[in-house]
């Protein structure tokens, strides 16, 4: 899943790179306080780990093999800050030393690949520990689904970003269906990898899990705090999103269409809005409802924006754990 | 390079899962002395190497480098002066070239431009690697790492410096050129080793360490000759190894 | 995405490109794919001075074509993908060889290939020239957060170490018949990906404390600075500048 230039368009590449920078930007404060001058060696060793995880294939069905996404994985081993900061890194190196992505799709590939499952990932792991028992059966089994969701919270960001800087006439709809569809096969593999590999370390060296530490989950007291923020956090969130999609709605979406323009899909000539052509898209194919599309494409964003946001805010809000031990 | 002495009294220190470690260590070296730290597996040997240059802090007992006691305070300028050579070279050269991890010491103390540069070439010089600057660590021989290594940690200047089994892993020229410039180190030497050959041709002095404290110390050849405590302390003399006279 | 990643795909060389300093390199390389990124695509003219640009940038670094081309190899699933638009694709179908394609479809396709292609030749030609170390410096040098530089240098220094340990570990694994071929089976490999996980976070744990012995308080010390002339910076952005410039005139102009 490392585009390559050019597959999104110049508007979307500016602002993922800005969304992602900034996302990093919080990252690295929040590990400099906590985990201080340790941070280089271990943050070294966990892009080197998840890097070389990433490198080995799995089966996944008859002749489809996927791979390690590690997000989820590098932010409950790691914590969410550093977890997103060594998957992030690992991308860019990626995309620059090893030519696999493009330089100017680094933003949406590392947003896809490192923020969004980091943190995403983070937040349902911490939504299902409340859930599930609070044993370690509870813990893995947060640990699998909490991987798996956040593939496809991955490929859902990539769709939603399709919707907005698609360069090709493929409607969302369809790129979210075969998106989604393909990564709840690649998500499985996420999810046992991840909880068999936490369980493997839970074994021998249960400190070193940093989503296993207590102080991460909080008492009830703690937990009301951080529901209320999502509450609010979510219902700016849903605002949003409705606002964004909704202009897709109006015949007249002004923001976009200069993007739309410099990237030459206004065919000379002729009147097609970014917006007309995905409606026409619609009408000619036959799918079925305008508003479903909509709908799917409303409630995809806003649950990965919800889940990513609260992630950053849990983590932020969350105690650092102890940085003891010799 | 200057020599210090070494202090130890009553050290304590256990890891955070309860295990006991240092169990009340009391060691005295004198300056440019040269000791051999021998014992069995889980003595204490590593866990006392890492308190004497401060990376772990005892919870109860002294630390003296010179006249100087190991604090908060100080912690900086012992770690300056206690060198440690760990036991896999690899956790000890992470710069991108052996030049770079030469540097890295006294950089951190303040030297720069053609200072760091001459501090630099002087080290490398000093274990007769003089060549291995541009290299790069990943692609070293196991013998030239150890070098390297030592190389990092000389550049310090240290008055003390603590070797982790420093022979292990290497083949017969790398282990004979090791113990060369060991010899030829005009410093205060702490050398853990299980290698008895070499804890002989390079320190008079040996002292075993068992359960966290200092069972025995007296010359190596006094040892050599006492297969009694050798085997209480499951150390063993090489087949066919003669003491010579 | 394979075990081909961890080969660096530096090509050793003493062409004028591998004498540049890194950062001129960077800076030229994504001046370039920028260019390459905002140009409408309608605008063919423009793609044309971009391949040719490439091309002889190619041929300058003296970097065997063979050797880009396997590389191109990355893109490849995009390259279908953008082969399949036309077919798919939505809009106005047009006669193309006597097939009817979708007209959006194909300037989709045309718009995906060419940049995607062009971006991915610009880094490789980058990564063929520039060795990983001197990258990380010329990184440095145009202002990312050291600490960044840092961690990714660290990362690429362990790599081929915590490699050759997972390495080891499918060999002893199939030494004694481990041959996974479902997921259902991947229980070991997992199992073994959290072992080395542990052993990675201890290395990680000793090497703080080799830092620390040797004096370090969180902030690493510059050490190598690599140094550009102003001539090499002209010589070197000439061309991806120009390309940004006609980049330019192509928005204007559409």
């Amino acid at each position: 899943m490392h585009a390559p230039d050019g597959f999104l368009n110049a508007g979307t590449a500016v602002v993922t790179v800005a969304l992602s920078a900034g996302t990093l930007g919080v990252a690295m404060r929040q590990v400099k306080q906590t985990v201080t001058d340790r941070m280089i060696p271990l943050a070294g060793m966990g892009a080197a780990f998840v890097f070389a995880a990433q490198m080995f294939n799995f089966p996944v069905a008859a002749g489809t093999t996927g791979h390690l996404l590690g997000g989820a994985l590098a932010a409950i081993l790691l914590g969410p800050h550093l977890g997103a900061i060594v998957v992030t890194i690992v991308v860019v190196v990626q995309a620059f030393l090893f030519a696999d992505g493009g330089i100017t799709a680094i933003g949406y590939n590392v947003l896809n690949m490192a923020v969004i499952p980091a943190y995403g990932g983070y937040a349902a792991f911490s939504l299902l520990r409340r859930v599930l028992p609070h044993n370690k059966g509870g813990m893995i089994g947060a640990t699998g689904l909490a991987a798996w969701l956040s593939v496809l919270l991955s490929a859902a960001a990539f769709s939603i970003e399709w919707l907005f800087g698609a360069t090709a006439p493929v409607p969302f709809s369809q790129v979210f269906a075969a998106m989604v569809g393909v990564h709840v096969l690649i998500g499985v593999g996420e999810a046992v990898i991840s909880s068999l590999a936490v369980t493997a370390v839970l074994g021998s060296r249960p400190d070193l899990v940093h989503a296993a530490l207590d102080s991460e989950l909080g008492s009830a007291g703690e937990a009301r705090v951080a529901i209320r923020t999502f509450v609010i956090g979510g219902l700016i969130a849903t605002l949003f999103i409705t606002a964004i999609v909704s202009q897709f709605a109006s015949s007249d979406p002004d923001g976009l269409e200069s993007v739309a323009g410099s990237e030459g899909f206004l065919d000379s000539g002729q009147e097609h809005t970014l917006a007309h052509s995905l409606f026409a898209d619609y009408a000619t194919t036959g799918v079925a409802n305008v508003s479903m599309s909509l709908a799917i494409a409303g409630i995809a964003g806003t649950v990965t924006t919800l889940l990513v946001a609260w992630g950053i805010v849990l983590a932020v809000k969350g105690k650092p754990p102890h940085t003891g031990g010799p | 390079m200057t020599s210090s002495s070494l202090e130890v009294h009553g050290l304590h220190f256990h890891y955070p899962d309860g295990r006991q470690a240092l169990d009340g260590v009391d060691l005295v070296v004198g300056p440019g002395q040269r000791v051999a730290l021998l014992g069995p597996n889980g003595a204490g040997k590593t866990t006392l190497a890492l308190c004497l240059n401060g990376v772990y802090r005892a919870e109860q007992g002294k630390i003296l480098v010179g006249a100087v006691e190991l604090t908060d305070e100080t912690l900086g300028s012992v770690r300056r002066r206690v060198g440690l050579v760990f036991q896999d070279p690899n956790d000890q050269l992470f710069m991108p070239t052996v030049a770079e991890d030469v540097a890295f010491g006294p950089a951190n103390l303040g030297l720069s431009g053609a200072e760091l540069d001459q501090r630099v070439a002087s080290a490398l010089e000093g274990v007769g690697a003089s060549g291995l600057g541009p290299r790069v660590p990943h692609h070293l021989s196991g013998g030239e790492k150890r070098l390297a290594a030592i190389a990092t940690v000389l550049a310090m200047e240290p008055e003390i410096v603590v070797l982790d089994e420093p022979g292990s892993g290497l083949d017969p020229a790398g282990r004979r050129e090791l113990i060369a410039t060991l010899s030829s180190l005009d410093v205060t030497q702490i050398v853990i080793t299980h290698d008895l050959p070499l804890a002989l041709e390079l320190c008079p002095r040996a002292v075993i360490m068992d359960r966290g404290r200092v069972m025995v110390d007296l010359t190596t050849t006094d040892l050599l000759r006492s297969p009694e405590l050798l085997r209480r302390h499951r150390l063993e003399i090489p087949y066919g190894f003669v003491l010579a006279d | 995405m394979g075990v081909g990643h961890a080969h660096a795909l530096y090509v050793h060389g003493h062409s004028p490109v591998h004498a540049l300093a890194p950062q001129v390199k960077l800076a030229a390389i994504v001046v370039f794919v920028i260019a390459v990124a905002i140009t409408p695509r309608q605008e063919v003219w423009a793609f044309g001075l971009y391949a040719v640009v490439a091309l002889m940038t190619v041929a300058l670094a003296r970097v065997p074509a063979l050797f880009v081309l396997s590389r191109l190899a990355a893109i490849v699933p995009f390259i279908l993908f953008a082969v399949f638009i036309p077919f798919v694709g939505t809009g106005e179908r047009i006669d193309f060889l006597g097939v009817l394609l979708s007209r959006e479809g194909l300037w989709a396709a045309w718009n995906i290939i060419a940049k995607a292609t062009l971006g991915a030749t610009a880094s490789i030609v980058l990564i063929a020239t520039t060795e990983v170390t001197d990258m990380l410096r010329g990184m440095l040098a145009l202002r990312v957060p050291a600490v960044m530089t840092s961690i990714a240098g660290f990362m690429v220094r362990y790599l081929e170490l915590i490699i050759s340990e997972l390495g080891r570990m499918r060999m002893a694994m199939s030494s004694r018949g481990y041959d996974p071929r479902w997921l259902s089976q991947a229980r070991p490999i997992a199992t073994g990906a959290g072992a080395l996980f542990v052993r990675s976070y201890e290395r990680g744990e000793r090497i703080h404390s080799a830092m620390l012995s040797r004096g370090f308080t969180g902030v690493m010390p510059t050490l190598v600075e690599t140094r550009a002339t102003p001539a090499s910076w002209v010589l070197a952005l000439a061309f991806p500048v120009v390309c940004l410039g006609m980049a330019i005139l192509a928005l204007v102009v559409s």
